[in-house]
């Protein structure tokens, strides 16, 4: 249920980003979440739908894309990915990883309407 | 149409938390988010600890629960500079808690300060609050398999403390699969092996801690 808290600031950066380009309308909210995370997309949308009521963002869908856990193995020294069920090297079976990626947790991109046209793409980049 | 984002979406917290952690550097305190299950013995810990680490450290702690003040009070009868953070049925703590509740506490008269962060194995993980240390606590009878479970707290944590060690013999827990596994997504993070009950194991962290804690107090001098 720590979404709650995290699905306030998404909704508030949302709408604050929207209102930058003049949406009237947010559709879609595209989150990726890396596969070590916490991070549960249908409690989301749950908080979202209530949160979002009276709101530009009132009705917008979450998609969320899953992003998988890459690793780099200490003793073979190959790349690979692995599922937090199988914590070993998927090349060698190694015990001995380092985690290259798989905690992501950003807003990607939203679907608006802007006075019911197409918007125009911005990209205000990583931090 | 789409509009690209691209924004951290932990970055209100990610913010505060190093708010809260140049705070307490200028006051030279060595913070220490304690997290773990329901029941796992964080508060037992915390308290095995003080009794080890007060002659050496001027100690406060952050008590923090759901509702209530039973684990405040048991160490506030220690003497101890004690404030109870209730998160009214929140699950974690979040930077900006602490960064509100630190002025109750005499900070120009403390070394270290222990966090104990909700009894739960999934959201204080995602949450930085400042601190200097994390200690993830896992307890024999809550099973072998919570490395693969919950991820994210083994491998964001600065050490393991396998706790009630001495509980062992009496569950079919397989410890190399949690030294393993811990193994495998913390590489060289250290682990221990502790009974508050007994007393054993309780020195070796009680030194790591006092380590990190003067590490932190000469960084910030």
């Amino acid at each position: 249920m720590h979404e709650l808290s995290i699905t306030e600031h998404l909704l508030d950066h949302c709408i604050r980003e929207a209102e930058a380009q003049n949406a009237s309308r947010i559709r879609t909210i595209r989150l990726c979440i890396g596969q070590l995370r916490g991070i549960v997309p249908d409690c989301i949308q749950l908080y979202l739908d209530m949160l979002s009521e009276g709101t530009i963002a009132e009705g917008a869908q979450i998609e969320a894309e899953s992003l998988p856990v890459k690793v780099l193995c200490r003793d073979c020294g190959m790349e690979g990915e692995i599922t937090p069920h199988h914590l070993s090297c998927p090349h060698c079976g190694g015990l001995s990883l380092k985690i290259l990626s798989g905690k992501e947790f950003y807003i990607k991109s939203m679907e608006v309407y802007i006075n019911g046209n197409k918007s125009t793409a911005s990209d205000h980049g990583l931090e | 149409m789409e509009i690209k984002v691209l924004h951290q979406i932990m970055d209100w917290n990610e913010d505060v938390s190093e708010d809260v952690k140049t705070e307490l550097a200028s006051h030279n305190i060595c913070m220490i988010n304690v997290m773990g299950s329901p029941g796992g013995g964080k508060t037992s810990l915390i308290t095995s600890l003080i009794g080890i680490l007060r002659d050496r450290f001027r100690i406060g702690v952050i008590e923090g629960d759901i509702a209530g003040q039973v684990d405040a009070d048991r160490i506030a009868e220690l003497g101890i500079p004690t404030v109870q953070l209730n998160t009214d049925g929140a699950c974690h703590i979040e930077a900006m808690s602490i960064q509100h509740i630190l002025p109750e506490l005499p900070l120009e008269d403390l070394d270290l300060i222990f966090v104990e962060n909700i009894g739960n194995l999934v959201c204080p993980a995602e949450f930085r609050i400042g601190e200097s240390l994390r200690i993830t606590l896992l307890s024999i009878p809550e099973g072998d398999d919570k490395v693969e479970k919950y991820p994210l707290m083994f491998t964001d944590t600065d050490c393991l403390v396998l706790n009630k060690y001495d509980m062992l013999p009496y569950f079919d827990f397989d410890e190399e699969r949690v030294c393993s596994n811990y193994g495998t997504v913390n590489p060289g993070a250290p682990l221990f092996r502790v009974s508050s009950r007994s007393g054993d194991g309780i020195k070796e962290l009680a030194a790591f801690i006092a380590e990190k804690a003067e590490a932190a107090g000469k960084a910030g001098a």
